[in-house]
Parts: structure tokens; sequence; C-alpha cells
């Protein structure tokens, strides 16, 4: 089969925070850069992102990036990589710089600096009090990043496929990637992009779950690629539940508010965070306060008359906090939980938030394959990863608040810098053969068959992807034990079956949104069975992943990174402890 | 039906130019709890489980990203911050009006981002940046309050008369919102040329103060007030 082709030196998969950093650094180098992206640019989940990004800038108080480094290995429950960790928050007073400089309109403190908050696990001296060290734009700091990022690429004249979905990755025979088969989703033409350098930003995957923060495109196209093209994922039980989703509709109220002032309170109007975490209390790390409300509602302390919930409350804080700096979240609240803030406390629960693996990668954002039998790593030619997607890993087992647009921004300048280093050396295309392409286009080819000649008895895309989204749901939450994840894993296994023979029931061409939620859910699902086959192999407590069953974190046998395939094939990678300015932070308890 | 539940009937815009000769309206309709409330995306998405055919933008299901804007019982709104409770038994859905459809409530938003990029929306300076950050009085960052918050969801252009008559020559309030969040920007050297590049009859001053743009703007915000201040920043700049 023949099938248009276009040719870039770089294209970015994704067009969020991730995406479009790596995408200025690479136009404003002069290369052919052009950003695929299923949607707008600025509708990118990154525009979600409320609270703000960490970085030691130190204009509230006195503050340090290796204070910072320690806060971040230690809430990673000591699975995240330190010599990525330790680039990321040296880098990050520099890359915040960078973005106020590109507009970026950051509230501001009365002597014209950058504003500053509290955020959960950030402290300092290494642990001695919480520190205000999150830089914001009121409460809507991810969506004046989005923009000014976009904006700054308007003005380096960077190509956009907007509203263009990636179906799979091509690979050349030596492993090197090729490019990537793509199409138009308003016209439906498959094209096979060639590229010199692909880097995936797709983001995170969140719609595995029924409930969840994430916008109903997270769901996971770059980690699906990866695997379907031999590659493995990493950390992928590591799903980040967040403390404060707003009851019953799963919409995010950022931790400012508790770095604000605000606190959480059961049943009786307990403060009960004091029990859990006396020092940090409400700002203790994301997993801690997490399992404490789920603890609480357990315990039969929630609030409502399903004692299914708590209250965050925020109407002891002076109006003008609330007005000035979280004047989003008092919107929000007003539209999904019809309170006002300023005089009634929000209900609360625990939300799947954010994805911890991804695609490993090493600290240029290179993506890392590795061998199935000797577990040897190679760097695969010309394809990175960055952002949500990627398990660089700076977040390991869990990832503080604030961290993650900095680790966009961070990691996304890191692989544009080494991208045009590699094209600078003179990097070619590396040239995929027909069959390479026909394989690839296989899948969408069975997608559209399906619906050219519907079979009766094929289920449809959005019964699976909600049965799907329901045994993650159950199986896989914040507590989890190997008897209830054995039962996730065989359901898993019975949707997988049946959505390799689903149907797809609108044969259009023209902006097919069927078409691309079927492509979606092959992803879902890729996503979903990777999390089961990890969850259930690490035996211990860590970060976000709480097993009941084996309630200790177990530093001997699992202080290393779960790596898995798509064919289920499982093994482990080493946890880095070998940063290059400091000594490495040893395992320690982890309290707060 | 069921005792707890009541229906909602929809008339929804369907045209996919592959099979249809012209546009017209379908009748769906839904069962919902009677005692619940329940937002118009989440309504929509349950119809399409129903109809996979029925083809509509969304995202972040939470007001910011912009996607699901379209014209409700006439009146543009985001899909996924208005509650059905607010619209009455029988709702009727149309793409956002005066640009082209490309099927169903998706339309061709072409036109608007090139308006928008008109408005050349990215902070332009002279010099070297400082080693830190550039300066800005809380007072002067506030300045930029209830400009920069824009979703692009459209809603505002596609309800505006002058948009709809011009829209290749009158920026429309979405633009114009983001021409003056720049031009007020304390830390912008370019305000001179900025205002250059608006200084027509056609790209600020087809504003007629109709206000379409303020009473349908789903973030709150005016750009009506954002525009008057344009022209008068021209007429200053002339005399």
């Amino acid at each position: 089969m023949t099938i248009s082709r276009a040719s870039f030196d770089a294209i970015v998969i994704g067009g969020g925070g991730a995406g479009l950093r790596a995408a200025y650094q690479l136009s404003q180098a002069n290369y052919k850069t052009a950003v695929i992206s299923k949607v707008f640019p600025t509708r990118s989940h990154t525009v979600s992102a409320q609270g703000g990004m960490a970085a030691s800038l130190g204009n509230v108080e006195h503050d340090d990036w290796k204070w910072h480094m320690y806060d971040t290995v230690k809430g990673s429950d000591y699975l995240g990589d330190q010599d990525c960790i330790e680039y990321m928050c040296q880098a990050a007073p520099e890359v915040v710089y960078e973005l106020e400089h590109m507009g970026l309109p950051f509230s501001r403190l009365d002597d014209g600096r950058i504003y500053q908050r509290a955020f959960g696990g950030q402290t300092k001296n290494y642990g001695e009090a919480l520190i205000r060290r999150t830089c914001a734009a009121a409460d809507r700091t991810g969506h004046a990043l989005l923009h000014t990022l976009f904006q700054q690429n308007l003005a380096e004249e960077t190509n956009f496929f907007n509203e263009w979905y990636a179906v799979d990755l091509v690979r050349a025979e030596n492993g090197a990637v090729s490019g990537v088969l793509a199409f138009s989703i308003e016209d439906g033409e498959v094209v096979f992009i060639q590229s010199k350098i692909v880097i995936l930003a797709t983001g995170g995957s969140g719609k595995i779950y029924k409930s969840t923060t994430n916008a109903g495109i997270n769901t996971g196209d770059g980690l699906g690629m990866a695997l379907r093209a031999g590659l493995p994922v990493q950390d992928i039980e590591m799903w980040q539940f967040h403390p404060t989703g707003i009851y019953g509709a799963g919409v995010l109220v950022t931790e400012g508010c508790r770095g604000e002032g605000g606190y959480l309170i059961n049943k009786d109007g307990e403060r009960f965070m004091e029990r859990y975490a006396p020092n940090a209390k409400d700002l203790a790390c994301r997993d801690v306060v997490a399992r404490a409300i789920a603890t609480e509602i357990k315990e039969g302390r929630g609030c409502g008359p399903k004692a299914d919930h708590v209250f965050l409350k925020l109407n002891h804080l002076d109006q003008e906090v609330i007005t000035k700096r979280l004047p989003g979240i008092r919107e929000l609240s007003k539209t999904f939980a019809h309170v006002d803030p300023i005089k009634t406390p929000i209900p609360v629960v625990p939300t799947c938030h954010y994805m911890m693996g991804g695609i490993p990668t090493n600290v240029h954002g290179q993506v890392i394959d590795i061998n199935k039998n000797d577990s040897q790593e190679n760097i695969v030619t010309g394809l990175y990863a960055i952002g949500e997607c990627a398990s660089v890993s700076v977040h390991g087992a869990n990832r503080l608040g604030s961290n993650s647009l900095l680790d966009l921004v961070v990691f996304g300048r890191a692989s544009g810098m080494h991208a045009i280093e590699m094209l600078n050396q003179g990097m070619d295309n590396a040239y995929a053969t027909n069959e390479a392409l026909d394989k690839v286009l296989a899948r969408i080819n069975r997608w559209d068959e399906s619906a050219k000649n519907p079979s009766q008895e094929a289920e449809g895309v959005a019964e699976l992807r909600s049965e799907l989204q329901d045994a993650m749901q159950a199986y896989f939450g914040v507590f989890r034990t190997a008897e209830y994840m054995e039962k996730g894993l065989e359901k898993l296994k019975d949707i997988q079956v049946r959505v390799a023979k689903a149907k797809l029931s609108d044969a259009s061409r023209v902006f097919n949104t069927a078409r691309v939620e079927a492509l979606e859910l092959d992803n879902l699902m890729e996503i979903a069975m990777a999390t089961a086959i990890c969850a259930l192999k690490r035996e211990e407590s860590r970060g976000a992943h709480s097993r009941e069953d084996f309630p200790k974190r177990d530093d001997q046998n699992w202080m290393k990174h779960s790596i898995v395939f798509a064919d289920g094939s499982y093994t482990s990678r080493a946890v880095n402890f070998d940063p290059k300015y400091v000594e490495a932070f040893p395992p320690k308890e982890r309290v707060y | 039906m069921s005792a707890n539940n009541k229906t909602v009937k929809f008339s929804i815009y369907r045209f996919d130019p592959e099979k249809d000769k012209k546009p017209y309206m379908q009748d769906y309709s839904l069962e919902i709890p009677a005692d619940g409330d329940m937002m118009l995306l989440a309504a929509l998405k349950e119809l399409k489980a129903q109809d996979p055919t029925l083809t509509f933008r969304h995202s972040c299901g939470e007001g910011v990203c912009g996607s699901d804007g379209m014209n409700v019982n006439g009146k543009n709104r985001l899909g996924c911050i208005t509650h059905l409770s607010a619209l009455g038994d029988k709702i009727t859905l149309r793409p956002l009006p005066g640009l082209p459809v490309i099927r169903d409530l998706v339309v061709d938003m072409t036109q608007f981002y090139e308006q928008y990029e008109k408005a050349t929306p990215y902070l332009k300076t002279k010099g070297a940046p400082p080693v830190k950050e550039r300066l800005q009085s809380p007072e002067q960052a506030d300045a930029l309050n209830g400009l920069y918050e824009c979703i692009l969801c459209a809603c505002c252009s596609t309800s505006c008369p002058s948009f709809w008559w011009n829209p290749d020559k009158f920026l429309g309030p979405a633009a114009l919102l983001q021409a003056y969040r720049f031009l007020i920007d304390s830390r912008d050297d370019y305000q001179k040329e900025r205002l250059e590049n608006l200084n027509d009859a056609f790209s600020a001053m087809r504003c007629h103060s109709i206000m379409n743009c303020v009473d349908v703007c789903p973030k709150g915000l005016n750009p009506t007030k954002a525009i008057s201040h344009i022209k008068t920043m021209l007429v200053d700049d002339e005399t």
C-alpha cells in the first residue's frame, strides 16, 4: 500500500508543556520541526495544572536546590534516579526565569519578584520545616505556562499538525526510529511522517481509571506506541491518587489550597492529618495524604450520607487569599460541588491524577531499550520521551506536587538541546522498510475494516472502555492486595481478548472521533495490563503502591525499577544512586 | 422509565459531508436521575455511547481547555460546565455560528486562529534579558488578570456580528483581548508597533460594543472593555 509521506528534522508528538518546550528549542535552532497534536495545542492537559512549579528561587525565604533534591528523592520513596533528580532541581531556577522572559504572567511579590507558595513535601534544610518554593500564576499556572509556550512557538514558526493523531512508531531494521504513522482527524488521511528525531510527549494515561482528574485525551498514546514498537515501560504500577479531587466530579482542587492554609477535616470536624503526619500535617506527600483520607473513610469517619468523602476547609482563610490566589478553585467548586469555598468546605476524595511510570529514559530524554534476556540497556537512536509519558525517573514511586510542570520544562529543554547536538553532528534519517510500514498499518486497517463490515457479535468501544476503567478502579486503587489484583488481572485479560475483536461503528473519513477513540482504547488496554502485571509483581509498599499484604518497604528486594513489555515479560533495572555534585541520599524511613 | 428518572430531549445539528447533502436536526433523548444534575458534556458522551457517529470536540471536562464550545439553545456555551438543569426539557445544540462546519458540532476554527496570530500574541522585548526574572509590581501583574485567562474556545468571536461580517478584517474579541494583554504587559517593548498593527478601520475599530462577547464568555472575561482601551490607545497614539 502506498501512502503519503512528509519529512522533518524533528517531530514532537504531543503539544503539551513538554512537547512545546522541546519544539521551541529545536525551532529556535532553525531545525525543521513539527508538532503533531491530536488537539489544538492549548487544549492539551498541561492547561489544567493549577498550583505551580517548584524551583529554589528563594524569593520568599532562603532556598537551595540541594534541599529540593532531597525532598524529591524522599518524596519518590527512593525509587527516583538521583542523577536525574539532581539535574532537574539544579536546572529549575534557570528554566523558570526563561519562562518569565518568555512572558509567563507569574503572580508577584511586593518587591516585584515571582510569587512562591508552600506545597506538599517541599521543605527547607533537608526536611526541617515547610518552605515556599512553588512558583505560581494564581491557580492557573498550567494554563499560563501552556499558552506562553504555544505563543513562543508561533513566534519561532514551528510547524503544527493540529488535530492529527499519531498511530504508531515506525522503526528501521537497526532499531533506530524512522518516523511515525499519523492521520489528519479532519479528513482521515494517513501519512508516514519521517523524521531524524522523534520526541514522544504524549502525556499521561489517567483514563485507565473511571474516576480521574485527567482530561479525556489522556489515553497514554505514547506508551502504547512504545510498547507496540517492542520497547518497555517502567514503574507503571506507580499511579498517584491526588488527595483532593472534587467528590462526584473528579475535578482537581490544587494542593495549593493547603499551601495557602487550607486543611482537611473528617465528619467530626477533626483535622485528622495531625495524626498521620504530625509535622507536615496537610502538606505531607500526596501518597501519605491520600492514604490517610482512604483510611478515615474506611474506618467510618467519612463525611456525607454515604460517609465516602472528607472536606477541604478554606473558609477560615482571609477572603482575599481565595479571590486572589485561588480564583479558579472558587469557580470550579461552585460549578462542580455547588459550594463557595469562602463560606463552605469542599467535599473531596482521592482521585487518580498522575502516572509516575512511563517510557524509561536517560537524563537527556533518550529512550532506553532493555534486553529481555540479559537486561542489557541500549539507547534507541533518534527517539526521546519527555514529560508525563517518560520515566526519567524523577518521580519514582510518588511525585511531589509542583514537580510535574518543572519536569515538563526541564526535560523538554534537555531533549531539545540533545537532539540539536545530534542534528549538528549530521545525524541522518533511518529508513524503514515497506514491511515495517505495513506492520504498523495493520492495526488501523483492522479497525477501519470492522467499520466497513460490521459483525453483529463484535462489541463497541465505549462499553469495553467502561469495563476496563471499572476494573482498574475496583482492583488497582489506593490499597492493593494480591487476591484482589489477581481477579483484576483475569478481568483485564478477558477484556483484552474482546478489544482485539471489537468494532468501530463509524466508517466516515471526516472528523471521525470514534476512530480516534478506538485507537486510544488499544493504548488504554496496553497500559492497564502493564500496570496490573507490575503491581502484582512488586511485593512491597513504596510510595503510591500500597500493598495491604506487604505493608512495608523492602529495600533488600525491591529497590529497583520494574520493567515490563507488551508481551507481559518482566524484568528490572537498578535505581541510580550516583549524582554528579552531591553525595547520594541513602534510603531512610519516610516520615512527615 | 423508572419513577426516579426523567427524560431530557435533545435536538442536535447533524452533518457528515461524506453522506449528507445538507445538514439536518436529529432528535435524541436521555434518561437521567430525576434528583441529580448532569453536565451537558456528560450527556453528550452518553448519547455518543448510543450513537458513535455523533461528533463533537471535548477534553478537560472542567472549562479550561476550550474544546467544547457550542451553541446551546441559541447561546454559545461550553458543554462541560453547563448544567442540564439550566437548559429546560428540550435542548437544541448547534455548532458555533459563523464558522464553516466540518461535521456535526465541529467547526473549522482556522479563521479564528489566524486572527489570534495576527494579534502577535507573544512577548517581544529588546536587548538581552536579565539573569533572573524581570520585575513586575503586583499592580502591573494584576493588570493582566481578566486577559491572559482566555481559553480560545471562540464562544465570543462566533457570537459577534462584526466578526460574522468581516471575519478576515476584524480581529474579533478573542484576538483583541490578547492584543491588549500584550499591549499593557509592562515587560513588552513593542507597544508602538503593536498599535500600528491595529491602526486601520477594521482590525479593532469594527467593534461596536454590542457586548455579545461579554455575555457569552464562559470565563467571565470582558473583551469589549479591552477593545475600548485599545481604541483609546489608538486615538491617543495619533494625537
